[in-house]
């Protein structure tokens, strides 16, 4: 808990003006039009907008998936607006880690494979590897489902492997989109709950993507995303 | 972490089990072929590198041209005794010993066999020299001399265990020679070399009688004197029997041959056969090792979303080029093993039956080298069959491998 105990007040994630542009031959479509936001360290935070609001998009860049076609976004103080995706992929693995509405697991793997392999390519040793992924997997509740494959799980359970799975390499944010879209209304409320204890026990900073009301009044803030730029910011509570 | 990505290489194949195997039995059969090809060629050249060398490098062979079958054997014009003579004359030679080699029927335990009867000279002096530069040497029982003339020796294959008579000879057997009794009165040591093993001698005496021909020599055994150079003296004695055959340069009815001018020339045409085999095997790897491609590029399809993952999580374009790399290169390599086992199991069959009649030239030699380079190639082949699926897997864009279903 020492990383986190500092108490400073830095921004983790940083776009200023972002723009995406994507070429569909005749027309260009602009995905985001200028994008401004910051997220503080232990923010809980939410991204909410309607479909076509440049919400995937958005999503893209603040999880270092994609580059913008302008502007700058900032991690952790550094620029990665025009980064090789290869330098990209090593970012991502260390600092955000991912939960997607569609699960995203390796169905080939074990529930422990899937959490081990983001620590493999990070180069972490197979013992340590081990150990964390077992620990991560206790922690979501799924010690008694570890060498199970993703087929053999169920959607909730799916999700707390990728829960796990985005823990792994401690990361600087956990980013998640849509996490409750592919799952039963009481399957999701376990997983909001369990994102709200990442939050408040283990004091994670969560960017969560979604066009859901309900979903997003889990997060403190709340960033309205239309039309490819941040129309405003709504505090809960 | 090298290990840790055979290992999930390793899960990618063993998940798509009866399609990787099919995709191995190209680099397979391209394996076994030379595997099974260069053990057969290796053990064939050193059985005949084996049998020249026992020759000695210091005698010359002197044959008619034209025959098939054992030398001096069918030609239009035999070599003769005054041949020899004159052969005797060319500075240089020490002495030459006019042998005939006999294909007889040899009668033992009502198995009847035709081997080759070989001459002794009568004269002890040359009978030295031949049994020394054959490395001939008596195991049991004597060597033959003069007026022995109802004896034989006989070689290995006559007293090994198992052999075809289903008798192992031992001294004061009788054979039947084309229906004529002989003793057998000594038995030659093992010697490895096939033709040897197989060889009854007898002396030169007894055995014109039993084929009823003073004159006959199917080969002169031309002895190079001590200083001289045997492809010196071979070129003279070729001119000196042009000489007496009346024949002109490069139309010559006979042959001098060094010992290593045997093995070269069959050394070349045992080399040339192998390059062509193994150029044919050398095809059905290229043709295995596109099959590996097409697999690798179906598997990048089917896998697309899995690559999307792995990136999302972290894997660099590096690591995904490493996993495909090392995943084809697998498939080759246990295409390869699959190979190598069925390519001395099909040499050691080929040996075996070979054997059986009675061709035991054909020996498989295995060397660790052949082994380990072909373990190695169809390694090679299978991750260069993997760059180009490789290369586009590695080149997927996060975003857009998510996307797909």
């Amino acid at each position: 808990m020492d990383k986190n105990s500092k108490g400073d007040n830095r921004p983790v994630i940083e776009l200023k003006d972002v723009w995406k542009v994507y070429d569909m031959g005749h027309i260009k479509v602009n995905a985001l039009r200028g994008m401004t936001m910051k997220v503080m360290k232990d923010e809980f935070i939410a991204i909410m907008g309607p479909s076509g609001s440049g919400k995937s998009t958005a999503m893209n860049m603040v999880g270092a998936l994609d580059i913008p076609s302008k502007g700058a976004i900032y991690l952790d103080g550094h620029d990665i607006s025009k980064l090789h995706e290869s330098d990209l992929a090593q970012i991502r693995g260390k600092k955000i880690g991912f939960i997607f509405q569609s699960f995203n697991l390796i169905n080939s793997l074990t529930a422990m494979e899937n959490v081990m392999l983001a620590m493999m390519f990070q180069g972490t040793d197979e013992q340590t590897r081990k150990k964390k992924a077992a620990e991560l997997l206790t922690m979501v509740g799924l010690a008694d489902r570890m060498h199970h494959k993703p087929t053999e799980l169920s959607g909730g359970q799916q999700q707390r492997v990728a829960i796990a799975r985005s823990l792994a390499n401690d990361p600087e944010i956990v980013l998640a989109d849509e996490p409750t879209g592919n799952l039963d209304s009481l399957s999701g409320e376990n997983i909001m709950k369990m994102l709200m204890d990442l939050h408040h026990k283990e004091k994670r900073t969560i960017i969560l993507v979604t066009h859901d009301k309900q979903v997003a009044s889990h997060a403190e803030k709340i960033y309205l995303l239309k039309d490819g730029r941040i129309e405003g910011i709504k505090r809960v509570k | 972490m090298i290990k840790d990505y055979f290992k999930l290489s390793f899960r990618g194949i063993i998940k798509r089990g009866l399609r990787s195997w099919l995709t191995m039995i190209g680099i397979f059969i391209g394996i076994a072929a030379i595997v099974s090809l260069i053990s057969l060629g290796n053990g064939l050249e050193q059985a005949i590198t084996s049998q020249f060398s026992s020759l000695g490098s210091d005698k010359l062979t002197i044959s008619a041209k034209g025959g098939f079958g054992m030398p001096g054997q069918g030609v239009l014009n035999p070599v003769t005794v005054d041949d020899a003579e004159a052969i005797e004359d060319v500075v240089g030679v020490d002495s030459t010993i006019t042998r005939i080699l006999e294909p007889v029927k040899i009668e033992i335990n009502d198995v009847i066999e035709y081997r080759a009867l070989a001459s002794i000279p009568e004269d002890t002096k040359l009978m030295n020299i031949l049994l020394d530069s054959m490395g001939l040497k008596i195991e049991k029982g004597r060597m033959l001399e003069q007026k022995d003339n109802d004896k034989i020796v006989v070689a290995y294959d006559y007293y090994k265990p198992d052999n075809v008579f289903k008798k192992q000879i031992i001294v004061g057997d009788r054979i039947l020679i084309n229906d004529r009794k002989y003793d057998v009165i000594g038995l030659l040591g093992k010697s490895g070399n096939p033709l040897m093993d197989g060889a009854v001698l007898m002396m030169d005496g007894p055995l014109r009688e039993l084929i009823d021909d003073k004159e006959r020599v199917d080969v002169i055994v031309a002895v190079v004197a001590a200083g001289f150079d045997p492809n010196k003296v071979a070129l003279d004695i070729e001119k000196t029997l042009r000489k007496r055959r009346d024949v002109k340069e490069g139309k010559e009815d006979f042959t001098v041959q060094t010992p290593k001018q045997l093995f070269e020339t069959v050394g070349t045409i045992l080399a040339v056969v192998q390059v062509i085999l193994i150029g044919i095997a050398a095809i059905s790897l290229l043709v295995g090792g596109i099959g590996i491609t097409n697999t690798m590029y179906t598997s990048v399809l089917e896998r697309t979303r899995d690559i999307g993952i792995m990136k999302s999580i972290g894997a660099r374009n590096k690591d995904i080029l490493l996993l495909y790399l090392i995943e084809s290169g697998l498939l080759g390599l246990t295409g390869g093993i699959v190979g190598i086992a069925a390519g001395i199991f099909l040499s050691k069959t080929v040996e075996i039956v070979a054997n059986n009649f009675g061709i035991s030239l054909l020996k498989a030699e295995f060397s660790l080298m052949l082994i380990l380079f072909a373990l190695f190639f169809s390694f090679i082949v299978g991750v260069a069959a993997g760059v180009l699926p490789a290369r586009q897997a590695s080149k997927l864009q996060p975003v857009e491998a998510l996307r797909k279903k």
